[in-house]
């Protein structure tokens, strides 16, 4: 599938590109080999979706606990509604990868105080950011790359918010990010699910 | 777009931006869709970083309060080692380190300084976007989104100093190289 060819990805359009990239392709004969590359994406995929399904309800609770107001409800609702966007994409990514999306995971999450919802939070972008960077150079398809990287900085960007509320340094790890693992993620995703 | 043509705007932007003029042996590399052109792409960032650490060197020259001082400065030492990094792996894979321009930065007070920041960190983080998946290397994706997690965090702190919102959109979507060309063209000294 010679997505090089593909128009380019437009500002604010990574969800509906992957998906527009993949119309018209059904007629031709997947070259061989690419089942197997479209599964290891989809793996990835999926597991990035397992990320965003559980930062998407931790904001979802935020904002419905009680214990945001103001700018910073604003920010939790921005946020929130940035991980469905990033669930609706990773999720469509899937598909046309021809796997099946990953059952969204039930979350547990500490939901007593501002404090505790802000530390949960600021953890799950930190290593979202970290789990994207382990993953990006894995990534075989150069349209799910595009997309990765268009959610990775996002999560960064998210990350550093969540960090400078805590009074902490918006990059913790000097001039240069450092990756999870698939493996290191998801024990920490372990902590927050059912 | 093809891998030739985001190739053929960066290798122009780059030799535009340095005023190298030497510009037809990139045109020529690029046209010819060789594997490996990984270092072009790098010096295509690589002048980006070259504009941002630039950008908060001069910043730094002007009255800040102690907030804005402190991002300055924080921020110039981190776009000073992305330089270095960038123009070590351009070394490593054989090209030639793109030459530093001369910028003319307009920014007088620490409200220009601050909103300028905001799109030249915006615009790095795009840049990085489109040109990451044009590289051949998984080693240099690694590296260079290594960086770019970094821009996007600096995006994000110096859209909080402008009291706006850190991350405007849910996607941080790419532009391709003529579109960085058009943002920082004003900056470079002729």
């Amino acid at each position: 599938m010679p997505v090089s060819s593909r128009k380019s990805f437009l500002k604010t359009a990574a969800a509906t590109g992957l998906v527009v990239a993949g119309c018209g392709d059904d007629d031709k004969p997947a070259p061989p080999g690419a089942t197997a590359r479209e599964a290891a994406d989809a793996e990835i995929v999926n597991f990035a979706l397992t990320l965003e399904f559980l930062e998407l309800e931790l904001y979802r609770k935020a904002a419905a606990s009680g214990h945001f107001k103001g700018s910073e409800l604003k920010l939790i609702e921005t946020f929130a509604e940035h991980e469905q966007q990033h669930v609706d994409a990773l999720t469509a990514a899937v598909g046309k990868l021809g796997g099946r999306p990953v059952r969204r995971p039930v979350g547990r999450f500490p939901l007593g105080s501002r404090i505790q919802i802000l530390k949960t939070a600021q953890r799950l972008e930190n290593l979202g950011a970290a789990a994207y960077l382990g993953q990006a150079r894995r990534i075989r398809d150069k349209d799910v790359l595009a997309a990765a990287v268009a959610i990775h900085s996002v999560e960064a960007r998210h990350a550093a918010t969540l960090n400078t509320m805590l009074d902490k340094d918006v990059t913790p790890t000097g001039a240069f990010a450092e990756p999870a693992t698939m493996a290191q993620v998801l024990e920490v995703v372990g902590l927050f699910t059912r | 777009m093809t891998r030739a043509t985001f190739l053929l705007r960066a290798t122009l932007a780059a030799a535009a931006a340095s005023g190298t003029g030497a510009v037809a042996p990139f045109v020529a590399r690029a046209l010819a869709e060789q594997r490996g052109n990984d270092a072009d792409i790098l010096n295509f960032l690589l002048t980006l970083e070259y504009l941002e650490s630039g950008f908060y060197d001069h910043a730094l020259t002007l009255e800040l309060g102690p907030e804005a001082r402190a991002l300055a400065e924080e921020l110039a030492k981190h776009e000073e080692q992305h330089v270095e990094a960038l123009e070590a792996a351009v070394r490593r894979l054989g090209g030639r380190v793109a030459r530093k321009p001369a910028f003319l930065f307009p920014d007088r007070t620490e409200t220009q300084f601050v909103k300028l920041a905001v799109a030249l960190e915006d615009t790095g983080v795009s840049a990085y976007n489109g040109a990451i998946p044009q590289l051949t290397s998984r080693e240099i994706r690694a590296a260079t989104t290594t960086i770019v997690q970094i821009e996007a965090r600096h995006a994000a702190a110096v859209r909080m100093r402008r009291g706006g919102q850190p991350a405007p959109d849910a996607f941080d979507g790419a532009l391709d190289a003529s579109q960085v060309a058009a943002t920082i063209r004003p900056l470079i000294r002729r």
